[in-house]
């Protein structure tokens, strides 16, 4: 997400600014996600959604869901009523490959795109938009694609299934029924809307402008003649990151006039830097999160320098006043990945209550994440160009529902 | 990890060898590097990977031009008329650690290629210089044989040069006149079905197996020496190979267990002790399984139509 210099004219300090290329809070503060989900009109995920899909799934839900990390949905009770009634449905996410480090903000959607692969038994498509990476970022066309195959082998280290999903690039497999999905789309959207959603004006280059069909229509499974032939009452479901809602509210607005059913939408919040809320994540900064390829070391020190605590100056204030658990950064980690609710809730309350100290909680938090990286970086190493060619071919998957 | 073509393009650098560098897209043949490097640079080698019955690897680096005869090569090195053939993907990644298409003198740089055997055409001594990929097949570099040699002796590796079109008699009193250049140790790499009953045809460039659930993987005694190579690997191999997936499986469930007998878990840390084994072991499960259709993937993508 780059900071498009014409947002400038639409942000002012006094608004926050959520959309695919920027997000920065009000006054430097945190992003209120309440006012946003009034303002974009999703719904948020109560605990009666997050009971019925414990039901269907017939098992815990995912941590990020009990945590509320994916907190905002559109119709995901619709997917949830179909799917009761035997209809079921398949996944769509994506990742815009800017750069080969990827760090833990990066991997969120996909631990729970795979969560939902497992716990639901449906397909997935992943799309890569080195285009879109290409054309924003300025990268050549060669090195936007490596580094969608680079991407590509993180993804698939997330632990997807080989025989239900299937991750494309846009270089590579634009054209044929996709490409005939995103003209449709097209007539659907003139300039001034599109100009309206996405901020773009008069010195954007037209590349930009005929991008966002691309990211459409990934909702459609006509799109994937060789996945979903004849299936094309099939419904989508994409996880995303909220800043990505501007696209599927556009999608979600062109589908009934293209005869196709509406994408729907299962959205997170924002993953803080390790410097605190008001910090922004940046690939340049890379102290400012947690990559894939650290290692232990390098893990146990960006926590102990960086990870901005909530504790107090000193430890006798500490003891009495307790952790500010509002800004702690190792808890808010912790929230995200530590499975033990019961553990997190002692955590929290011995923390909060100034009984626990900052170093403890992220010795605990060291521990966490260094082993998921390590696991990662197994799994990754297994990952291979031809476990890459065989996820991207353009196969059928015979057994994606099973 | 491997050496990366940037360490070995310094190793020359600081050892002082004369090379000229050439960058080009990704070539997996020598028709395709000719197309980028012609031969007034120097003349281009052609690289065989390949392996004996005994698990002994060998490279054999010649003129395009030069015509190398495995059958004869084979009785050359003493293992009989067929004892040899091409050593398969998983052997160029972990033994040589470079890519397909890559195969190179250089790559026995690596500590993991220390027991393969390279032997080097004769021919390419009359040459001005000779090309070959320094560890990446994005680049080329064309050096003369004496900084090749100067490069070989600096990683205690005597240059080995042969007149591979020979073809001298090899019987009781004509000993196999290349049985010298026999690496005297063996390296395990583990495979995945049993090495007997596998008829291996060609393409050279890679061999692929089937998965067969049954079949066992070759029991880990290896020398000494080729022992790093499998340990290093381990975790590796619990995705490709299923004595290892079950070894893994075994190791981690019964770490549990014991540390339940112990008494050392209040019931609910038990629960959560089992949810996160559950969730590892089906991780392990995933990445096994993608590999298995990886493998059949490529097998599909290799296999010939049905001769009729």
């Amino acid at each position: 997400m780059e900071v498009d210099k014409k947002d400038e004219r639409e942000s002012d300090s006094s608004e926050q600014v959520v959309n695919p290329w920027e997000v920065s809070a009000k006054d430097g503060g945190k992003i209120d996600y309440d006012k946003l989900i009034d303002k974009f009109g999703c719904q948020r995920l109560d605990e009666s959604l997050i009971d019925r899909v414990q039901r269907l799934t017939s098992r815990q839900p995912h941590v990020f869901l009990r945590r509320g990390v994916f907190f905002a949905h559109r119709d995901f009770n619709e997917i949830l009523d179909a799917y009761e009634k035997g209809d079921k449905f398949y996944l769509y996410t994506g990742r815009g490959p800017s750069s080969e480090a990827l760090h833990l903000g990066h991997l969120i959607p996909f631990m729970f795109t795979k969560y939902l692969q497992e716990a639901f038994k449906v397909p997935l498509v992943i799309q890569l938009t080195d285009d879109e990476k290409c054309m924003w970022k300025n990268l050549s066309v060669e090195e936007s694609q490596r580094l969608a195959r680079e991407n590509a082998k993180d993804i698939i280290a997330c632990g997807f299934d080989v025989t239900k999903t299937f991750i494309f690039s846009d270089f590579d497999y634009v054209g044929g029924a996709f490409y005939k999905n995103m003209v449709k789309v097209s007539k659907c959207v003139t300039l001034n809307k599109a100009m309206g959603i996405f901020g773009f004006s008069g010195e954007d280059h037209i590349g930009k402008l005929s991008f966002p069909p691309v990211q459409a229509v990934p909702s459609f499974p006509s799109s994937f003649p060789h996945l979903f032939p004849g299936k094309d009452n099939l419904r989508c479901l994409i996880p995303c990151a909220i800043d990505q809602d501007p696209y599927f509210r556009m999608t979600r607005d062109v589908a009934p006039r293209l005869g196709y059913s509406k994408p729907a939408l299962i959205e997170s919040s924002f993953f803080p830097a390790l410097q605190g809320e008001n910090g922004k994540m940046s690939a340049s900064d890379p102290n400012s999160a947690i990559y894939v390829t650290d290692t232990a070391k390098d893990i146990k020190n960006k926590i102990n320098r960086y990870a901005f605590s909530g504790g107090q100056d000193s430890v006798e204030k500490h003891r009495e006043l307790g952790a500010n658990l509002e800004v702690d950064i190792p808890v808010k980690y912790l929230s995200f990945f530590l499975e033990d609710d019961s553990e997190l809730e002692h955590i929290k309350k011995e923390y909060g209550e100034g009984r626990m100290l900052t170093g403890e909680v992220k010795k605990r938090l060291t521990e966490v994440l260094t082993e998921m990286v390590e696991r990662h970086r197994r799994s990754r190493a297994a990952v291979t160009d031809e476990m890459v060619d065989a996820f991207m071919a353009v196969r059928p998957l015979p057994s994606m529902f099973e | 990890m491997g050496f990366s073509k940037d360490q070995l393009l310094n190793r020359l650098q600081e050892l002082e060898i004369d090379y000229t560098k050439y960058e080009h897209p990704p070539v997996l043949t020598v028709e395709a590097q000719a197309k980028y490097v012609s031969s007034s640079e120097g003349a281009l080698s052609k690289n065989l990977f390949f392996k004996d019955k005994k698990h002994r690897y060998y490279i054999v680096s010649a003129m395009v031009d030069t015509k190398v005869d495995m059958k004869v090569l084979s009785q050359r090195l003493g293992l009989g008329k067929g004892g040899v053939r091409m050593a398969p993907e998983e052997a160029l990644a972990q033994l040589l650690q470079v890519s397909l298409g890559c195969v190179t003198p250089f790559a026995v740089v690596n500590e993991s290629a220390r027991d393969v055997s390279l032997l080097l055409d004769q021919n390419f001594k009359n040459q001005k210089r000779c090309i070959f990929h320094p560890l990446s097949n994005e680049v080329s570099v064309s050096l003369n044989t004496s900084g090749l040699d100067k490069f070989l002796k600096s990683i205690e590796r005597d240059p080995v040069y042969v007149d591979l079109e020979a073809n001298p008699a090899v019987g009781k009193d004509q000993p196999p006149d290349l049985a010298v250049y026999v690496p005297s140790n063996s390296v395990v790499i583990p495979e995945i079905t049993s090495e007997t009953s596998t008829k291996q045809t060609p393409p050279p460039k890679s061999v692929s197996a089937e998965v067969k659930p049954v079949a066992s993987a070759k029991p880990s005694k290896p020398a000494s020496k080729g022992k790093s190579v499998v340990v290093e690997n381990s975790t590796l191999l619990a995705f490709k190979n299923p004595e290892k997936f079950v070894e893994e499986i075994m190791d981690k469930t019964s770490a549990l267990l014991l540390s339940e007998a112990k008494g050392e878990n209040v019931e609910a840390l038990a629960e959560t002790r089992r949810k996160l084994l559950t969730s590892e072991l089906t991780h392990l499960a995933i990445m096994f399984k993608n590999t298995a259709y990886t493998e059949g993937f490529h097998a599909g993508k290799h296999s010939q139509p049905k001769r009729l």
